[in-house]
């Protein structure tokens, strides 16, 4: 049990950025679940391995901007295929998300292991990628996901109505003049800026549950989409922080599926007694 | 035999295991299943390994399948309770994997199972875990498990050729003339979680996911017919193996994750100059048609 950890200013700045980072991912999920998109934003997390070792394998340091940057490239490029396995061949959604999550993997794991052979010593850590590791961050690391996260929450809010709309109605939302391929396109952008800026600490195996979760238990509290996103941002916040501390105080356990965890948790508190849809209420009713 | 044939026998194995029964989900339309499934499993080898104090292949296969069933009943029961399919499968599959991945942690190092291990598999260390009886030296376990899953999926499928075949191409029909769908449904979950097993110790969670779903995907490309499509299947699956390998060992990096590359590869390969389905094929017909 390390306790020095809850007074170093380092774990103030994990608790922050683990709790915005829950909020942000919450928040911007509720979107990826109604548009029926949870499993492919598991697919740009497990393509974000092979963007972040090419980036190592081509500039040779570790930096983390860099790392995300390769990250981003290569979700983007896996979220392209699908898109365009689907439209010109007869395979189906949900196989071509399994081929890029596999294949996409698999090619991350052989950058991985070809790093190991070929390099000097200072890869360290990305392997922490893959799982996640709270405790191998550093100060700029964390700061960087704790303002990627106030990023994404900020554009969220500012366009939740426009979001809304264009989900909810797109002819509509044509109809009254909003640019519903931008905001599509912004929409895939945070989705991939919240798994992106997440690898670091909840890893690119797990990330995606972080965005699934906690809107899904959201769903058995509420049915207003704003109350809704609220909800899953706070239940995201919870499991995020109480991962990240439980993972820091109790060694060598992992912090991406300590914080997947918690999630699953309060996602099956929901399940039996949200006060919408949890089945503790279905049974009272049909007394 | 030699070390490297034991390692390409593996593979080739777990391709053609996989492969064949791969074939089937992406018929289904349930390759995320088959996703889910193959981490699930993660969490039923702990279990048995709490519940054993051992890592032998009995209580593991048992255990993996008791939880790839119930994955599948979690992720139906959720459905069928309005949560929508993908995100059913989702919250199912990484809630279990992480109970799994977390439960691997306090396991220590008591024994060799660890998260590295659960997602890549140590196909190269294969050959020295051997089957001895008596003294007698009987070859790699993990050749004799996945053999014993081969085998038995074949007889499944044979036993079941045709139940499976018209529920697969038209369930409502399949319902109306009396085929029990959803045993050949449990069935099915229930020949995944073997195969995953079987494999999973050698080649980890990624490949058993590349070689379910991309060789059936791949071979799904290349012909219309039910028989063919399961030949095939098994077939890329061997083959993605073999080329996988060969690049592995060429430039020293991970068997399973260039063995997925390689079914990759050869995806792209169908996906582009498939005689029928080929995205650059049908442009050149296309053009002949025009002109």
């Amino acid at each position: 049990m390390d306790f020095n950890l809850f007074s170093s200013a380092n774990f103030q700045w994990v608790f922050f950025g683990s709790l915005l980072l829950g909020f942000a991912n919450g928040v911007i999920g509720s979107f990826v679940l109604l548009k029926k998109q949870s499993l492919i934003s598991d697919a740009m997390a497990h393509a974000a391995l092979p963007g972040v070792c090419l980036m190592f394998i081509i500039f040779e340091i570790k930096s983390i901007p860099l790392f995300l940057i390769g990250a981003t490239i290569t979700s983007l490029i896996a979220t392209h295929f699908i898109q365009s396995i689907v439209k010109h061949s007869r395979i189906k959604t949900d196989a071509a998300i399994g081929i890029i999550i596999s294949v996409f993997f698999g090619f991350g794991i052989v950058l991985l292991t070809y790093i190991q052979q070929n390099s000097s010593g200072n890869q360290a850590g990305l392997d922490s990628f893959i799982f996640g590791q709270a405790a191998s961050l550093v100060r700029s690391d964390v700061q960087l996901i704790t303002i990627g996260s106030l990023i994404l929450v900020i554009v969220t809010t500012l366009f939740f109505k426009e979001f809304k709309i264009s989900i909810f109605d797109p002819q509509f939302a044509r109809g009254i003049g909003l640019p519903v391929s931008f905001f599509n396109g912004l929409l895939l952008a945070l989705v991939v800026g919240a798994v992106v800026i997440g690898i670091q600490m909840v890893g690119v195996v797990l990330i995606a549950a972080l965005l699934i979760t906690p809107p899904l238990a959201a769903k058995y509290w509420t049915e207003k989409l704003g109350m809704m996103a609220l909800l899953a941002g706070i239940f995201g916040a919870i499991s995020g922080v109480s991962g990240a501390v439980l993972s820091s105080v109790i060694n060598d356990l992992p912090t991406g599926p300590m914080i997947v965890l918690c999630a699953s948790v309060i996602f099956f508190f929901s399940l039996l007694f949200g006060s919408k849809k949890g089945m503790a209420v279905k049974v009272v009713r049909q007394l | 035999m030699t070390y490297t044939l034991w390692i390409i026998l593996t593979g080739s194995l777990v391709g053609l295991t996989c492969g064949v029964t791969g074939s089937l989900l992406v018929l289904r339309k349930m390759s995320m299943i088959a996703d889910a499934i193959s981490h699930t499993v993660l969490l039923g080898i702990v279990g048995a390994f709490f519940v054993s104090q051992s890592l032998n292949g009995l209580p593991m296969l048992i255990g993996a399948g008791v939880v790839g069933i119930l994955t599948a009943f979690f992720v139906e029961s959720l459905h069928s309770s309005g949560v929508q399919s993908d995100a059913a499968i989702g919250v199912v599959f990484t809630s279990l994997f992480a109970l799994g991945v977390v439960l691997i942690s306090f396991i220590g190092d008591q024994v060799h199972l660890d998260t590295k291990h659960a997602l890549m598999g140590e196909i190269t260390f294969v050959p020295w875990n051997t089957l001895q009886i008596n003294g007698v030296n009987y070859g790699p376990i993990a050749v004799w498990m996945l053999g014993i899953v081969l085998i038995l999926n074949l007889f499944l499928i044979w036993i079941f050729y045709k139940e499976i075949k018209i529920s697969t191409f038209d369930p409502q029909y399949a319902k109306l003339i009396g085929v029990p769908v959803v045993f050949v449904h449990y069935l099915l979950m229930t020949m995944v979680s073997l195969s995953t097993v079987a494999s999973f110790d050698s080649v980890g969670a990624i490949l058993v996911v590349a070689m379910l779903i991309v060789p059936g995907a791949t071979a799904y490309l290349l012909t219309d017919r039910f028989f063919p499509l399961l030949l095939l299947s098994g077939g890329i699956g061997i083959l993605s193996a073999l080329i996988g390998y060969g690049f592995a060992a060429y430039w020293n990096v991970s068997v399973s994750g260039s063995m997925a590359s390689a079914s990759g590869v050869l995806f792209l390969f169908a996906f582009l100059f498939s005689p029928k389905h080929g995205v650059i094929v049908r442009k050149i017909k296309n053009k002949q048609y025009a002109s």
